[in-house]
């Protein structure tokens, strides 16, 4: 018994953590960890974010996600086909060896054949444009589309760059989580990857942006909200994201923590259908009707109907941004004077009236539980403002494995080759991953088209021919100044035109201990470089 | 006996053959996993690449057959979110839920059966109802609920203990552990503790009902009338005929509790396989999903069987019966 109990001492002192030696260590606690360090494998927040603190772009966005220089130094269109790019010279990657050209056309190379099993890469930003690269010497690369091309370098912010000489043979995925290829650029390097528990960055002495602040980032996931706030007031981790907005206004209080908020690229908004029926709205007694979405003064009133500043205030704990706009403030093709419409009940009636629905009608609304930020309480708040003003409408909120597949493809009208969405009025979210527009006006406002690409995110069928025209012509228009003006005549028409009900953008919010800065992100990022402490 | 094992394994392949059928063509109506992976700037042409990719555009009896095939080779396919083996990430978590499966188990058997040997002894005392009155609790209070207390209370409020998270890990045999380190008990205790409740209370209350019945009976009745030392009465011969429904009833709550730790697990963010099940049906990960519940199929049978094995070295009866 002693003898077992002396040993079982022993152990424990034999293994009693060493106090740690790197001063500067920030943890951080994550809502979702990463499952990849593999930069080519994913689109998911939780894993670039990680992955960014290692691997570079050629394009770095900055926190309001406006494209500045990153691997490349500078870059600019030579012909109305090709964009001509500048690399960094004295570049190194964490093993010493120089970064070039080279490397460049490997990253491209290996995402544009292919990488087997991944489910999102980034190639399809490669794939846009038909773009085709080639090195003209070790520092400058040529990329050449199909037409005139004004997006690039928002594209190549996608593109993370990974090393020529290392990835070669490596298994996709598996050799980058065990640190065999996780070798950068960036201003910290692969230190541990444990599933699930943490995964630690060390500060890369090298890195050509300088000293990046910490010696070593440590990400703890901590997916429930309340543990998460708990780890972050009992000092288990410096600083967490997604605060739970119920708590915000308490950790604004409290002088132990500092709360940062800035706007997000994420639009939530509601999508209406515009078939001539649709199967989740009827008359009040039951009875089918045609589509009263499809009279914009309906719309409108709808729209009209909604408290948006109640929403901020009662359920999004003060973080959001009412909105009539699909890019937020400071984004390429945001429209100043536009703004969020106020609540006005008895306007609303009155439209309504106006367009002989003066009785109301009967609706379902869907959405997700699990996706965006207090989702489901949102949807069943439009539902009573909308019932307020007689349009009987009840919720159907589901998981997002359910939600997302019936919302693109769900609906009984579709069949092979072409997909019919499921619902008639959805809650959904569309982020401006790039920083402008010109994806945005495509996305979720020109008429769907496979061919093309265009409405690939228009799950109402919105179609709009006079949005149709500046959108298509904005993708190929180089000039910023009139790439500009197209894109805001075609989000004011669409907003004059209600083609969908914006709620508001969503605000990232992070909380700290206090004693630490932090210069949030847009794009709903956590980096340690843009952590710094104040005392 | 080996009859019994072999006829236990045709079950247990039966029962297999059953869930995949059920959970592959289940999970398949549920959503397309693709629509939460891709970005949204992903053209239909882009998500039918990746799809076709993934084999995942083929009918879905021919995705079963394919998949049915693999199982055969011993491959159960890649993970969609960490792209790496399905079964490679299980056993790569499986140590820390084993781990915290046990230790409440150590828990609830060092803490229950003494608790419950005083509650069966002195059924009317104060401190007995106070016993019961707890174990009523352990059943009826939700998980969620008391782990959320017991953060706010010693982590939060007390900031005697950490609030997520697994702590410093030793190899063993190459396995990770962390019960070795104080560190690592440290991280261990409060989920521990949440976790064991349930079997806490059920072994409380399984051995006092069995104490109070066994203690009336003759043998015990001529074991004290032969002078037998009390404490041998109760600790071997009472005992005895009271391991066996608590053997059955904790075999199988171990088995929930490996399986399905997936509260305890979510609210510590304990890296376990609860929790990975839990991220994996949120994103429709169909190979981890499958793997999973492969294993933890598996892995019931397994423990159904070291129960009735349990069964006939406590039971000579049973034993014979079986054979």
């Amino acid at each position: 018994m002693t003898k077992l109990g002396m040993a079982l001492a022993a152990v424990l002192a034999l293994a009693a953590p060493l106090p740690a030696l790197a001063q500067n260590v920030l943890t951080i606690g994550v809502r979702s960890e990463a499952a990849t360090l593999d930069p080519h494998w994913t689109q998911l927040s939780a894993d670039l974010q990680v992955q960014e603190h290692i691997f570079e772009h050629l394009v770095d966005l900055d926190s309001s996600s406006q494209p500045v220089p990153g691997l490349a130094v500078s870059w600019q269109p030579i012909n109305d086909t090709t964009w001509e790019f500048k690399l960094r010279e004295g570049v190194t990657w964490h093993d010493g060896e120089a970064f070039n050209a080279d490397d460049v056309i490997y990253s491209f190379d290996r995402l544009k054949a292919g990488i087997e099993g991944a489910t999102a890469s980034p190639a399809f930003q490669l794939a846009k444009g038909g773009k085709s690269w080639v090195n003209i010497d070790d520092y400058t690369v040529h990329i050449t589309t199909t037409g005139p091309y004004p997006t690039m370098a928002e594209d190549l912010a996608m593109i993370p760059m990974v090393a020529e000489h290392v990835v070669p043979g490596k298994t996709p995925s598996m050799d980058f989580n065990s640190g065999a290829a996780a070798i950068g650029t960036g201003p910290f390097m692969y230190q541990e990857f444990s599933p699930g528990n943490r995964i630690v960055v060390t500060r890369n002495p090298n890195g050509w942006g300088g000293d990046p602040g910490w010696d070593e980032v440590v990400f703890r996931p901590a997916g429930d909200d309340s543990a998460r706030l708990a780890a972050l007031l009992n000092g288990d981790v410096d600083m967490i994201d997604y605060p739970p907005t119920v708590d915000l206004p308490a950790l604004r209080e409290n002088a132990d923590f500092v709360v940062s908020t800035i706007s997000s690229d994420r639009l939530i908004y509601m999508m209406p259908g515009y078939r001539h029926m649709e199967p989740y709205i009827t008359a009040n007694d039951g009875s089918p009707m045609m589509n009263p979405l499809r009279d914009w003064r309906v719309r409108k009133a709808l729209s009209l109907a909604i408290n948006r500043e109640a929403i901020r205030d009662r359920i999004m704990g003060g973080a959001s941004l009412p909105a009539r706009n699909i890019v937020p403030p400071g984004f390429f093709g945001h429209v100043d004077d536009l703004v969020a419409d106020a609540y006005d009940p008895d306007a609303a009636k009155a439209l309504l009236t106006e367009a002989g629905y003066g009785d109301g009608f009967r609706m379902t609304i869907h959405g997700s539980n699990d996706r965006y930020i207090n989702d489901a309480r949102i949807l069943e708040a439009v539902a009573q403002f909308w019932t307020q003003i007689g349009v009987t409408t009840e919720v159907d909120a589901m998981p997002r494995a359910v939600f997302f597949s019936d919302l693109i493809r769900g609906g009984a009208d579709g069949f092979p080759g072409f997909d019919s969405p499921k619902f008639s009025m959805a809650l959904t979210g569309w982020g401006t991953v790039a920083g402008e527009a010109t994806y945005t006006v495509s996305g979720i406002l020109e008429t769907c088209n496979a061919a093309t690409g265009g409405g690939n995110g228009n799950f109402g069928r919105y179609s709009n021919p006079s949005i149709d025209s500046r959108s298509v012509l904005a993708k190929q228009t180089i000039d910023r100044d009139a790439r500009l003006a197209l894109l805001q005549e075609a989000t004011r028409m669409a907003m004059e035109d209600y083609a969908l009900i914006p709620i508001h953008f969503q605000v990232n919010s992070w909380a700290m201990r206090a004693g630490l800065e932090h210069r949030p992100r847009t794009n709903e990022r956590t980096l340690a470089v843009e952590v710094s402490r104040t005392n | 006996m080996v009859e019994f094992i072999l006829r236990r394994v045709l079950q247990a392949i039966l029962v297999l053959f059953v869930m995949t059928v059920l959970v592959f063509f289940g999970v398949h109506v549920i959503g397309n996993p693709i629509d939460l992976f891709v970005s949204s700037e992903c053209t239909k042409a882009c998500v039918d690449a990746i799809m076709a990719n993934l084999g995942l555009d083929r009918p879905v009896w021919e995705q079963y057959l394919i998949f049915l095939g693999n199982l055969m080779a011993g491959d159960l396919g890649n993970s969609f979110t960490f792209g790496v083996p399905a079964m490679s990430l299980i056993w790569e978590r499986f140590p820390a839920t084993l781990e915290l499966a046990t230790a409440a188990l150590v828990i609830a058997l060092v803490l229950g059966l003494p608790l419950s040997i005083h509650a069966g002894l002195y059924p009317d005392s104060p401190v007995s109802r106070a016993i019961m009155a707890l174990s009523m609790l352990g059943f009826s209070v939700p998980i969620f609920w008391i782990g959320i207390i017991l953060i706010l209370t010693f982590s939060v409020r007390l900031g005697w203990f950490p609030a997520i998270g697994r702590g410093e890990t030793v190899d063993v045999l190459g396995v990770p552990v962390s019960f070795l380190t104080l560190d690592g008990l440290h991280h261990l205790a409060l989920p521990a503790i949440t976790l064991s409740l349930i079997m806490l209370s059920t072994v409380i209350r399984l051995t006092r009902a069995g104490l109070r019945e066994v203690l009336t009976s003759d043998y015990i009745r001529f074991a004290r009338a032969n002078g037998v030392r009390e404490t041998r009465v109760i600790g071997w011969h009472a005992m005895k005929n009271i391991l066996i429904p608590i053997v059955t009833v904790l075999g199988m709550e171990f088995g929930s509790v490996i399986a399905f730790a997936v509260v305890t697990e979510s609210i510590f963010s304990w890296p376990g396989v609860g929790k990975m099940l839990i991220d994996a049906i949120s994103v429709l990960d169909r190979p981890l999903i499958l793997a999973y519940l492969i294993f933890v199929v598996t892995m019931f049978v397994v423990l159904n069987l070291i129960v009735d094995i349990l069964y006939s070295v406590l039971d000579p009866r049973v034993g014979r019966s079986a054979r």
